[in-house]
């Protein structure tokens, strides 16, 4: 009988040499003369013990990690392929307490299945909401994803079926669903394991989405930094065969500019223009892609609906707290111990995220600043920690929550510098359309240089441009560098002496 | 270079939105968009020549000359930060300042628990770079070729 291996294809295991492991594991297979099926599953998300290489036993999945291609020998000397003992043996992944005590919902077959094959997404759950979808009339469906309090995950949290609900009542002979995969803030990941991990999640979810608005046609941008995720999408497509009827989607490839992240930029993109912002309105669900009414959702949004359809809108949104429903997959990154996905409902802190999970910094020191949201986020010193992780709690501390990526930083980091970063991050970045982030973030960190030269008496100047910039730009680069830099003044003035 | 220009707009023209996919793929196989392309880009796709020049200007992925043998990037966002990857970035220009091996930054590769993170080539990843694992991967890429 032939046994089955789990070898993660996902970039970060990549990264940390699954290849080399899964080939040591076939040469080693082949010289003992065992049948051997090596699955490249996504990542679970526990990247400190990447590559994590599971076994299908008669006990159920035995985890080994993280194996390096030395270690495949002394594997198989000890039986793995059998569950055998070995000083790598983690024995039930889903039991380790990092992963029991997730409640993972739009992530739970990431890491668990093969991501390319239809049929064991099809086992494993997927599929089952676009059949109910496929039942319903659209403006049931819309009522469905209303009534779940899905906001969407991208950062600015608008209520997902309000959105879909103005698409469904706009006329038009031709409408759109687009996929916002241009993940590009530092600290976020989930979007990428999601499509390398699980890409008919997001395929299912579109093409409801496309039944819920009488959409045929869908686009998924996705950032030219995530080559694995843009092939695991492509050869997802081509598997799905008739499985998706009329509609069609088609991958596109973004080409290296962090603005296309905001949906206007993107839209422009995919019609092969320059990336830039557009005014709103008229919104995109009025008046998007070519001209014409369009959703567009974040990866994880579209990925939560397939749940929501299957399982109802109450299932859903009885996870979390006040407005913030559901779960948000967390990224914990940065000088953590212990980094990775976590995906839990709304309303935990992040304290417990940072050392109940994170276990601390990497580097042994104190941790000093995280960063949540990207790199247009707040930084959070230490008396903010027990801040709840929702999106209410995190706006009344002058912070956003983002799409969940969460990065630490010890006692080493100069926040003077991290606010010099971020405006610099905004020059290199801005589109250019509007005045005060083209030339402002420019100016910012002019300023920056000289405060950090000891021109303290410009720091008012700084906080006027910061004014200018959150009140005058026409979207969130311009409009959110200031939180960083803000939160670093605020909080960490000593560093600006 | 004329016939790989028609072969690839042949593979595009019909998309909407077609000028991305068709510049992705010219610089996929020629390694470059060459200036030489853009009046027979922009006639296969009714744009103006400005359109199309304004259009590989403004993204950071397109370039237009020929790369070096090898281009690594070196992640630079916060995340990797956090984890030394300015000292990384110091020390791979330093490494690279003679040879044909260029270092371009990259703000985020989506390793970013486990950086600091490197790309080769846009193809190979690898994690958790220390000065010493870089000057290896280099070395690896001197004798492949």
């Amino acid at each position: 009988m032939s046994v089955t291996v789990y070898v993660p294809g996902d970039a970060a295991a990549l990264a940390l040499g699954a290849d080399e492991v899964a080939a040591a594991i076939a040469t080693a297979a082949a010289q003992r003369g065992l049948k051997l099926r090596i699955v490249r599953n996504g990542s679970r998300g526990l990247f400190w013990l990447e590559p994590l290489v599971e076994v299908a036993t008669a006990q159920g999945r035995i985890a080994y990690g993280p194996v390096t291609a030395a270690d495949v020998p002394g594997l198989f000397a000890a039986d793995f392929t059998a569950g055998g003992k070995h000083r790598l043996r983690l024995g039930d992944i889903a039991a380790v307490p990092y992963l029991a005590r997730q409640q993972r919902v739009t992530m739970h077959r990431v890491g668990v299945i093969d991501p390319l094959s239809l049929s064991d997404y099809r086992a494993h759950g997927g599929g089952k909401g676009l059949e109910i979808a496929r039942s319903l009339a659209p403006a049931e469906i819309v009522r469905m994803v209303t009534d779940s309090g899905l906001r969407g995950r991208g950062g600015a949290a608008f209520p997902t079926g309000i959105k879909w609900k103005t698409v469904l009542d706009t006329a038009s002979a031709q409408k759109y669903i687009v996929c916002n995969a241009d993940e590009g803030d530092s600290g976020t990941f989930a979007d990428r394991m999601l499509m390398e991990g699980d890409p008919f999640c997001l395929i299912e979810g579109m093409a409801i989405a496309g039944l819920a608005v009488g959409a045929d046609k869908g686009y998924i941008y996705v950032r030219s930094e995530y080559p694995h995720a843009i092939a695991a999408l492509n050869a997802a497509l081509d598997n799905a065969g008739g499985w998706l009827g009329d509609f069609r989607i088609e991958v596109r490839k973004g080409a290296g500019a962090y603005v296309c992240g905001e949906e206007t930029a993107l839209l422009e993109s995919i019609e092969g223009k320059r990336g830039i912002v557009r005014s709103k309105p008229p919104l995109p669900a009025i008046s998007g892609l070519f001209g014409r009414p369009t959703v567009i959702n974040n990866v994880i949004t579209l990925a939560s609906v397939p749940d929501i359809l299957a399982q109802g809108a109450a299932y859903y949104r009885d996870f979390g707290v006040g407005r913030s429903r559901g779960t948000l997959p967390f990224q914990l990154a940065g000088n953590v111990k212990y980094g990775g996905l976590i995906e839990v409902p709304f309303g935990c802190t992040l304290r417990e995220l940072l050392y109940d999970y994170g276990g601390g910094s990497r580097s042994g020191r104190p941790l000093r600043a995280v960063q949540v949201g990207g790199p247009l986020g707040a930084y959070l010193p230490e008396s903010q920690f027990d801040t709840v992780l929702d999106y209410e709690a995190f706006a009344a501390v002058g912070a956003v929550l983002g799409h969940g990526g969460i990065v630490a930083f010890d006692d080493t980091v100069d926040m003077a510098r991290q606010a010099r970063y971020a405006m610099k991050f905004c020059a290199i970045e801005s589109c250019g359309k509007c005045t005060p982030c083209r030339i402002g973030s420019t100016r910012g960190v002019e300023v920056i240089d000289r405060i950090r030269a000891g021109a303290t008496e410009q720091i008012p100047l700084l906080r006027d441009l910061c004014d200018t910039m959150t009140a005058g730009s026409l979207c969130a680069m311009g409009g959110m560098t200031p939180y960083p830099v803000l939160s670093a003044l605020n909080h960490f003035p000593e560093d600006f002496q | 270079m004329n016939t790989t220009l028609n072969t690839i707009f042949a593979r595009h023209q019909h998309r909407d939105g077609a000028l991305l996919p068709i510049l992705h793929d010219i610089q996929h196989e020629l390694g470059y968009v060459p200036d030489e392309a853009v009046p027979l880009i922009a006639r296969a796709l009714n744009l103006s020549r400005a359109e199309v020049h304004g259009v590989i200007t403004y993204y950071h992925h397109f370039r237009r000359t020929p790369p070096d043998r090898h281009v690594v990037h070196v992640c630079c966002a916060e995340a990797c930060q956090a984890n030394g990857s300015e000292a990384l970035a110091n020390h791979a220009a330093a490494r690279l300042q003679q040879g044909d091996i260029a270092m371009e930054p990259v703000y985020c590769l989506g390793l970013c628990s486990i950086g600091p993170a490197i790309q080769i080539d846009e193809t190979t990843l690898h994690a958790r770079v220390t000065p010493e694992k870089f000057d290896a991967l280099i070395a690896a890429l001197g004798e492949q070729s």
